[in-house]
């Protein structure tokens, strides 16, 4: 158990330092963040007295060492376009886009699985040739669409729900949610869906699919002729080999939603760091592309830990102790 | 025939269809046999010569596109092979069970082996959680493997090859059902196990009382262990009989043919026959008998007529070398 | 005797191109892929939109009812002109008009045009890298496999927009692409290409290592021929399958992405707008009742996307002999 939560740290940490190298390299390499900082008229003293406290006249591996010394600390520099510091402005965006991938998150698996079980167990019934169809569709709308036709219906013609910010947040000393107020619900529901449905239908077909391919193995063929209940071959047998590639699927689908919730915050003028991403891509702002890119690498890397920790509870083939053998 | 003993298992005129895009595939035709108390009757052929698919077809397991599409089954003189597929259910593992062949793939790996039995225990059979476990620990002993006590919590990936077999039979034999099936037991085994499961099985069948339907392509596995034997070939059986006149005294071609192609120890290689061609697809099988392009004694008839089982010898083939003996029998 | 076997389709003499172009077509039309297709509504009418589309695309300038790129001809005065159904719409003008009086049906299919390109640019240069690297790492083996597929893994755990959309920045960053529209398309196409690479590369290794080791292959390198030939008259042809399926598949996935980037604005340059430039066009102007801006170039997408993966869906189900 302690040798295989010991490798997989020491390859997330392997992986979070290459991140952490493509980072700063960006940082050290890309543009002159001089010139993007200051105006043209700014004169040579100027710019030199910025390039001494921004730190970028020692040598290069002692700004790497400073840096992943500082990313460790939270510290990512200053926004070359505001003027702040990268982890204040994380700080203020951050609760807002965690709490709409976490909403999205529980929507796409409390719906997509069990459609999923359903469709792959009735493979022929017209519910789940339905379902399977809308699912094709879901799949091929992209998000910011789905978002644009919602705020067009909902927003616009219906004029239901509001279109864009959060609306009346709470504050949580610091952390501003909200889950906490009706206004604040219907302000992230819409996009909160927008969010979800594509990762819902992909879950969706995923699960279906796993299903299907469970149903055919030799086990479950073994257990029909022992004559066990359909019901427990189905729910117990099969559905829970189906959860071992279900939940690496997961991960990677929620790592996925902070990918998609750039464009879903994009869509809904959600003050999330989607939003700031974006405007920083544009704006060749490299300190929070880089402190971004760490951001996620983190997150990705924490889930797909949890990930493998839940394979080593599921799958007991993880937890036998493996005779140490050579290469 | 011998009405005071009812056999187990009563197949007459089984036929299974596959519906394809080409027609249908008629991949059993109109195989009759019986299988009687005690009894193990061998099931041979080559791969595709339909031996798998009959097993299925009687425990009720054909996979679409399959289905049954004429003939009787009877379990004990009760019909089963059109029964809903909730009564199917509870014969399967209570009268009926089934061995297949890959040992390793049989067993559902997230639940311990304990747990398996259990369950299929308490489906059939109605008993407290405390005497099933002790049942299912009792099984594991009398299959063989050691200090069950400890073994019955521990997950499949934890046995090895043999010891996941005998767990199989274990589990396909736990409520005692009248009839095994055993699809190719040993096939996925290494040499040096399969004599033992083998043996495993047939001593186990006989405590039980258990008939023995066994499907293999190894004929040293059918001379070893079964009483009779039938020769599938293209969908029909070609030849049944005791297993000693089918091995010694064969009657159809085609068994001639096959027991000619089996390396004997102590003989010179250089002779062994082998049969010219190979098996007609399902598609294309020709008409009257299925073997006749294959067969050395082919004439005029087999191109045209099929035949029916003949008594011939020992035991029955369907070959029409066989007619003049048929008509003088009776 | 009665001959059970089908007639040889091997001949003794070489036969004429002609000929052998109707066998082949005779055995496609055979061919259980067919067969499947034949009997798929809905992959038939999935490959007859494809086919439509793409004709519409390559034939942009001689179908689209307007010139789009030719600024002379736009006229302000035929600005936000709803379709022709509704109150205003002008004859002209059948889907209408976008706010600098462009008509939008010509400025779709001009947008289709620049979206199918470049998708497909996209998925070829993917296809071609990934497969090159697949097979070199499947063939090759030890440590360049080792390296190769660990950086395909780590890709792999982050989306392809995600990708796509940090290339695109940091590009952007080193050169200013927002001076060159030629220059911003290929940043756009590589960015898409760096995101789709791996499932090309993964896959192409898999087949690799299975047919290396068959006895065909080491049987052409014991009499010497050379592992780049080997490669690519034994090997590829047996990927090509699962390769088409992956870049069908793909297809879709690199038309979505070229719009969200360019709905995002990081996309394709606004003097040769696509269909997700004209989208996010039209979403400034959602509110103010303009919906045909974004409605219909959103509906030609999806169209679009999902004639595809029908397609791609279609593909793959009918070349994986497992579920026949």
């Amino acid at each position: 158990m302690l040798d295989y939560v010991v490798q997989r740290l020491v390859q997330a940490v392997f992986v979070m330092l290459v991140v952490a190298l493509i980072s700063f390299s960006l940082f050290q390499f890309v543009g002159d963040p001089i010139n993007n900082m200051v105006g043209q008229e700014a004169t040579n003293e100027q710019r030199e007295a910025l390039r001494e406290r921004l730190g970028l006249n020692d040598a290069v591996p002692i700004q790497f060492a400073r840096w992943v010394g500082n990313a460790v600390q939270g510290e990512f520099g200053i926004s070359y376009r505001m003027g702040k510091p990268v982890d204040e402005l994380i700080a203020e965006r951050l609760p807002a886009t965690l709490e709409l991938v976490f909403l999205s998150a529980i929507l796409a698996l409390v719906i997509g699985v069990p459609m999923g079980v359903y469709t792959g167990l009735n493979r022929n019934s017209w519910l789940s040739r339905l379902l399977l169809t809308v699912s094709l569709i879901g799949i091929s709308l992209p998000t910011f669409l789905i978002g644009i036709l919602l705020i067009l219906i909902f927003g616009v013609w219906l004029g239901w729900l509001p279109t864009f910010g959060r609306g009346g947040v709470v504050d949580l000393g610091g952390w501003q949610t909200s889950f906490l107020t009706l206004q604040g619900w219907s302000h992230i529901i819409m996009p909160a869906f927008t969010l979800a449905l594509f990762q819902l239908t992909l879950i969706m077909r995923l699960v279906r699919a796993e299903m299907l391919e469970v149903l055919r193995t030799d086990y479950i063929k073994f257990a029909r002729a022992r004559g066990l209940k359909q019901r427990s071959i189905n729910f117990g047998h099969a559905l829970k080999n189906t959860l071992v590639p279900v939940i690496t699927i997961m991960g990677l689908q929620i790592g996925a939603l902070l990918a998609f919730s750039i464009i879903t915050e994009t869509v809904f003028q959600w003050p999330g760091m989607g939003l700031l991403i974006i405007q920083a891509i544009q704006f060749a702002d490299i300190p929070i592309m880089s402190s971004y890119l760490v951001l996620v690498a983190l997150f990705f890397v924490t889930i797909n830990l949890a990930v493998d920790l839940l394979y080593y509870v599921v799958d007991p083939r993880l937890r036998i102790e493996r005779p140490v053998a050579g290469h | 025939m011998n009405t005071a003993r009812q056999p187990v298992l009563d197949v007459r005129d089984l036929r299974v269809v596959f519906e394809t895009r080409r027609g249908p595939l008629v991949a059993v035709d109109g195989a009759t046999f019986q299988v009687n108390e005690g009894e193990v009757l061998g099931v041979v052929g080559e791969s595709g010569a339909g031996k798998s698919i009959t097993g299925a077809a009687i425990i009720g397991l054909l996979e679409p596109p399959g289905r049954v599409a004429g003939g009787e089954v009877r379990l004990d003189g009760e019909r089963i092979d059109h029964l809903s597929a909730d009564q199917m259910r509870r014969i399967r593992g209570k009268r009926i069970g089934m061995v297949f062949q890959d040992p390793l793939t049989s067993l559902n790996p997230l639940y311990t082996v304990g747990r398996q039995l259990i369950e299929t225990i308490l489906t059939h059979q109605d008993l407290g959680e405390r005497q099933a476990r002790q049942h299912a620990i009792d099984l594991l002993g009398e299959v063989g493997i050691p200090s069950p006590e400890r073994r019955i919590d521990q997950y499949p990936h934890q046995f090895s090859g043999g010891m996941r077999q005998r767990v199989v039979i274990a589990l396909a034999l736990c409520v005692s059902p009248r009839m095994i099936i055993a699809d190719e037991p040993t096939t996925a085994l290494d040499v040096s196990i399969q004599a033992q499961i083998i043996k495993l099985l047939k001593r186990l069948c006989d405590e039980h009382g258990a008939a023995v339907m066994l499907i293999t392509h190894d004929m040293g596995v059918i001379a070893e262990t079964a009483d009779r034997v039938a020769v599938m070939y293209a969908g029909r059986i070609a030849e049944i009989g005791p297993v000693a006149d089918v091995i010694q005294r064969a009657q159809h071609p085609y068994t001639k043919g096959l027991m000619g192609s089996i390396p004997v120890v102590g003989h010179d290689l250089e002779k062994l026959a082998q049969i010219e061609g190979s098996m007609p697809r399902l598609t294309e099988i020709p008409r009257g008998c299925a073997y006749n392009p294959r067969c050395p004694q082919v004439f005029e008839r087999c191109r045209h007529d099929r035949p029916e089982l003949l008594p011939a010898g020992g035991s029955q083939a369907a070959c029409w070398l066989h007619e003049g003996a048929a008509e003088a029998a009776e | 005797m009665q001959n059970v076997e089908r007639p040889s389709v091997d001949l003794p003499v070489p036969p004429r191109l002609g000929a052998r172009l109707a066998e082949n077509v005779r055995l496609f039309l055979d061919s259980d892929v067919f067969d499947s297709f034949k009997r798929s509504p809905v992959t038939i009418v999935a490959f007859l939109v494809t086919v439509a589309l793409m004709v519409c695309a390559v034939f942009a300038p001689w179908i689209a009812p307007h010139n789009t790129y030719d600024l002379a001809s736009l006229n302000l005065m035929d600005a936000f002109r709803p379709p022709i159904w509704e109150a205003g719409g002008d004859p002209r003008f059948l889907l209408g008009t976008d706010e600098q009086g462009r008509d939008l049906l010509s400025a779709m299919i001009f947008g289709l045009r620049i979206s199918l390109m470049v998708g497909f640019l996209g998925v070829l240069f993917a296809a071609v890298f990934g497969t090159i690297l697949g097979l070199i790492s499947g063939y090759v083996g030890g440590w360049v496999d080792a390296l190769i597929m660990r950086i395909a893994d780590v890709q792999l755990t982050f989306p392809a927009i995600l990708i796509a959309l940090m290339i695109d920045g940091i590009v952007g960053a080193i050169v200013d692409t927002r001076a060159d529209a030629d220059i911003k398309m290929g940043v756009l196409i590589f960015a898409i290409a760096a995101s789709l690479w791996v499932n090309f590369a993964r896959t192409v290794r898999g087949s690799t290592m299975v047919e290396k080791n068959k006895e065909y292959v080491q049987a052409a390198r014991v009499i010497g021929i050379h592992p780049i030939l080997i490669m690519y008259r034994h090997v590829l042809p047996n990927v090509m399958g699962p390769v088409l399926v992956i870049a069908t598949l793909s297809l879709a996935i690199a038309v979505i992405t070229e719009a969200t980037l360019s709905f995002l604005g990081v996309g394709v340059p606004v003097t040769n707008p696509s269909l997700g430039t004209l989208i996010r066009i039209g979403n400034d102007f959602l509110f103010s009742g303009e919906w045909w801006m974004s409605v219909f170039p959103g509906v030609a997408l999806v169209i679009l996307v999902l004639a595809v993966n029908l397609l791609g869906d279609w593909l793959r189900d009918a070349l994986n002999p497992k579920l026949r």
